[in-house]
């Protein structure tokens, strides 16, 4: 009864995008009514989808035939674990969106386009985690990917925006094709469309690897992995805010979904070769570096969080992937304590960043930039927003107690307990991963130090920004939600990690039960608590009880403060301008990976008066993403550079066209008669 | 109960030792400078007179700046209270792992740079940056040496990995070694010693930490010093657990406890003497020479880690 009722509420929040898209070109009349419609919409849409997540989980789901789609294949829509669990994802950002896209909208004058795409965006990724078969699978997600590019390309007046459009739709094309590849690689062996089919089927190493390649590529390139991620940063901040904050929260998340959709799932764990694993490691562990290096060099607030994007995807791979390596040397039990890892972390960054991306809104929404060597002081002007985005950048470094730091606490383990694996070599590429997940959460630390002192902190840089107001109580809602979400993720993990249990049940036949009901649920023990065991309660409970103690202790008459010009060394008469800013503090990051960065600096002196007397100093620093320089850029070049070469046949006349398809026929007959 | 009692007073020998320490170095090195020194209790005194003494504000200081002191502070404590330094097993020693223990301290070192951020000075930003910086390529190494410990006891819990040193034949372990050259030279980046920080020099354009506390004063600086001289004293405890446990008392004794009070103190005593001498007869390193210095750490740690693969679990 329970399972297909989540199904059947699974539907619902489809249902109710259907309407809220087919609605809003009727109320276009009256914008505020349309802006009511979409919200409550997307808000029921939400709750229902994270209802349905959660009893999926917990009763299973069902599955149904809708006779829609094509005349011998219907569409065939499934809630199993693993989509209830995505579903869930997608609700609890949805959710929490809906509410600040009632505030964030209300000045916006083009209100229709975002009513139409935005509804049909959530709808064509709820699609792909209820669909059964590839037919419906790919139909929802060009319907993700298409919708998505309208709601990219909102402000199309912007010559930037349609360009960071065209990017995204050729790479998301891309990327579907590829996928539709993995999808006709297992259709070739199963000789059906529909998943369950293809779970059956038993297929040869060298096709399951062909069919992991293109999934591989094609949902690496839609999540945003190195060296495929060259649309994300330009096409996540042109987005309006709230949908940033979908795409970046949850639509990298639906590729997740589809990789180990097909990987795990449908070709399943006993078809792993090694070298699977080892490859989505160390995919995982460059994205993780290399998108953090490069985040650290942005100035504008919006790309800096796409780029962090990058990094986490990264960091929830490091987890599948040593969940593969562990799955086909024969360790179930850290297999799945390596999946789980990697989904907390999907929840997770869901949660923190979809929460970034609200908060990085109201700031723009408030003072009209995106540049944050403009921005300053505005812990004073917005108190909510920047204390709501202090909790996701405390949550995003991987600080305890909240959840940031739990999933990446249990990638740590999965690592660290991987006994022996074939060679030497890579067994030491596991916990060298493991290094590189360090490596990442520690620069994320600085990243977010930045962004928080050069936004929140210190004085204003612009008068735009030093005049700027609180946001409404609708925003503030919409992002109080995930802040807290953050926060019950941090400290409660042993009641979260038994719903999330029921994925590795269904896709390795394993529990992590077991151990995590060996103690009570205030200390989380993947394994034994003689192995490793963090408990955040007692944690923030110490913390708060000697944190009080201190202040009780210093506070015995009364608070003795006295306001008074800043020191500054004895030289108080400082200028905005004197501030370190983005650039300056990242300089020394700068300097030392000089050769990975190779920043374009150009410095200039003005010296008007007299040689020795400088009037004005300029200093530009440019960071280019060097993947995009070094394959983007010359695979275009040379794109171009063939068409102009066969520009000239398109002007030949009748009787070439007619050679052309000759030899063209001649051809097919060759290779296929 | 006796356990629960021997934690407490484990814990709160840490916190009230701290400033002793910084006393004992500086003591140590007057001497071998040919001075007298001010003295083992001179951090105390300190501490002592900043309590009693007002607060002065910066004008648009905000809450983090008032708020950082207190969570730097506990931060700090509640890792130091995790770290056995006289009884293995106790009973806080479950809720944070040596993984947690690292993230506890990050935590401290987030709230210290944004307070030096907050006031809007070059200084503060200065020192966050650079603390954030040489930190974030100080973990990696960190948890890389504290890794080849972990995978040969199994665990990341500190009792157990110690309980593990305590129980395999005293052999010299190459792997060990390699891990406990990259932990001590991480420890003098993290404890902001020289030759990568001076802690006893103000407005020097190479500082890092004093950067950030510039415009602290009154008990928030007392409470920032005193969190800096209990990491100072967590590192030597940690280096002392993972490397050389033995001494450490397995059973809630009176008798075992103050037996191993005296060793660690030795121990202690050991270590920072090293320390003194090292910073007597060194010079601080150029700034940009820091991160091969890190890098260094790193790939020793890394080293250690495929030794002990190749080498000790092989055979």
């Amino acid at each position: 009864m329970m399972a297909v009722l989540s199904l059947h509420m699974a539907l619902g929040a489809c249902l109710s995008m259907v309407i809220a898209a087919v609605a809003a070109p009727c109320l276009q009349s009256n914008p505020t009514i349309q802006r009511i419609a979409l919200s409550a919409l997307l808000a029921i849409s939400g709750l229902l989808a994270v209802v349905a997540g959660f009893t999926g989980l917990i009763s299973g789901g069902g599955s149904i035939t809708l006779p829609l789609g094509l005349p011998w294949l219907p569409m065939h829509l499934r809630l199993d674990a693993l989509g209830s669990f995505f579903l869930l994802v997608i609700g609890s950002l949805t959710l929490p969106v809906s509410i600040y896209s009632y505030g964030y909208l209300s000045h916006e004058k083009k209100l229709t386009p975002l009513a139409i795409f935005l509804p049909l965006f959530v709808l064509g990724m709820m699609g792909v985690v209820l669909s059964d078969d590839a037919f419906t699978f790919m139909l929802y997600w060009e319907l993700m990917s298409v919708s998505s590019y309208f709601l990219v390309t909102h402000e199309h007046q912007y010559p930037e925006n349609r360009k960071a459009g065209f990017i995204y739709l050729l790479m998301a094309h891309m990327a579907g094709l590829l996928i539709m590849g993995s999808f006709a690689t297992l259709y070739a062996v199963s000789g059906s469309f529909e998943f369950s089919a293809m779970r059956e089927a038993s297929i040869s190493p060298l096709w399951a690897s062909v069919a992991f390649l293109l999934a591989g590529f094609g949902f690496g390139t839609k999540a945003g992995v190195v060296p495929m991620h060259g649309w994300l940063p330009d096409a996540h901040p042109v987005a309006p805010s709230n949908v940033s904050a979908l795409m970046s929260g949850i639509m990298l998340k639906v590729a997740i979904f589809g990789f180990i959709r097909i990987t795990w799932d449908l070709m399943g764990s006993g078809d792993f070769q090694w070298w699977w694993g080892a490859l989505v490691l160390a995919a995982g562990s460059s994205s993780a570096v290399s998108g953090v290096l490069m985040a650290l060099q942005q100035h504008d607030l919006k790309r800096l969080l796409a780029y962090h994007s990058i990094e986490n995807i990264g960091i929830i791979l490091i987890g599948l992937g040593l969940g593969m390596l562990l799955a086909h040397f024969n360790h179930p039990t850290l297999a799945a304590l390596g999946l789980i890892a990697a989904l907390y972390h999907t929840i997770n960054h869901a949660l923190f960043k979809g929460l970034l991306f609200m908060g990085a809104g109201a700031v723009l929404h408030k003072t009209g930039t995106r540049n944050m060597e403009k921005m300053g002081g505005l812990i004073h002007r917005m108190p909510w927003t920047s204390g709501l985005f202090l909790v996701a950048c405390i949550s995003i470094s991987a600080l305890p107690p909240f959840n940031g730091f739990v999933s990446e606490w249990l990638t740590f383990q999965t690592a660290l307990m991987a006994p022996q694996l074939g060679g030497a070599l890579l067994t030491a590429m596991v916990p060298f991963s493991a290094a590189m997940l360090a490596l990442a959460g520690a620069l994320a630390a600085t990243c977010f130090v930045k962004v928080f002192g050069v936004v929140f902190l210190g004085h204003a840089r612009s008068e735009a920004v030093a005049d700027a107001k609180e946001v409404d109580m609708w925003m503030k809602f919409g992002m109080v939600i995930p802040a807290v979400c953050c926060l019950l993720l941090g400290l409660l993990p042993t009641l979260f990690i038994p719903l999330l249990d029921h994925v590795p049940q269904a896709l390795l036949h394993t529990s992590m039960l077991s151990s995590l009901h060996n103690h009570s649920w205030v200390w989380l023990t993947p394994m034994d608590a003689e192995r490793a065991s963090y408990s955040a309660p007692l944690a923030l409970i110490g913390m708060l009880l000697l944190g009080g103690l201190a202040f009780w202790w210093l506070h015995p008459k009364g608070n003795h403060i006295r306001r008074s010009k800043m020191w500054s060394c004895g030289n108080p008469h400082t200028h905005a301008r004197m501030q370190y800013n983005a650039a300056s503090f990242s300089q020394p990051l700068r300097r030392i990976f000089v050769d990975l960065y190779q920043p374009e600096e150009h410095e200039h002196a003005e010296r008007h008066k007299h040689a020795l007397l400088t009037t004005r100093v300029k200093y530009i620093v440019h960071v280019s993403d060097m993947v995009v320089k070094q394959v983007y850029q010359p695979i275009g070049h040379a794109t171009l550079w063939l068409a102009k070469i066969i520009r000239h046949e398109h002007q030949r006349g009748i009787h070439a066209y007619l050679a052309y398809t000759f030899a063209t026929v001649l051809f097919l007959l060759a290779v296929f008669a | 109960m006796s356990s629960i009692f021997f934690q407490l007073l484990q814990a709160v020998l840490m916190v009230m030792f701290a400033p002793l320490v910084l006393g004992f170095v500086s003591t140590v090195k007057a001497r071998l400078q040919n001075r007298r020194g001010a003295g083992i209790m001179q951090p105390w005194r300190d501490i002592q007179k900043l309590f009693n003494k007002e607060v002065v504000l910066a004008d648009h200081a905000s809450w983090i700046f008032r708020f950082a002191p207190y969570v730097v502070f506990t931060a700090t404590v509640m890792a130091a209270s995790v770290v056995p330094s006289l009884l293995l097993d106790t009973p806080l020693s479950l809720t944070a792992d040596v993984i947690a223990l690292v993230a506890l301290l990050a935590l401290g070192r987030f709230f210290l740079s944004l307070a030096g951020m907050d006031i809007g000075t070059a200084f503060g930003g200065m020192g966050a940056s650079r603390e954030m910086t040489f930190s974030a390529l100080a973990e990696p190494a960190m948890l890389m040496s504290i890794f080849v410990l972990a995978i040969g006891a199994h665990s990341t819990n500190l009792t157990t990995m110690i309980a593990h040193t305590l129980h395999t034949p005293l052999l010299i372990q190459p792997s060990i070694a390699f891990a406990l050259v990259a932990m001590l030279m991480i420890a003098i980046v993290e404890t902001g010693r020289i030759p990568i920080d001076n802690p006893s020099t103000h407005l020097e354009l190479t500082m890092i930490h004093e950067a950030m506390l510039l415009e602290y004063s009154g008990r928030h600086l007392a409470l920032m010093e005193w969190a800096s001289a209990v990491k100072l004293l967590l590192f030597a405890t940690l280096i002392i657990d993972l490397f050389f446990p033995w001494g450490i008392s397995g059973d809630a004794s009176l008798v075992t406890i103050a037996l191993a009070l005296m060793i660690w103190i030795a121990k202690l005593m050991v270590l920072f003497v090293i320390l003194a001498v090292m910073e007597t007869s060194m010079a601080k390193l150029r700034m940009f020479e820091v991160p091969q210095y890190l890098g260094a750490a790193f790939v020793l740690a890394f080293l250690g880690l495929i030794i002990h693969y190749m080498l000790e679990v092989a055979v």
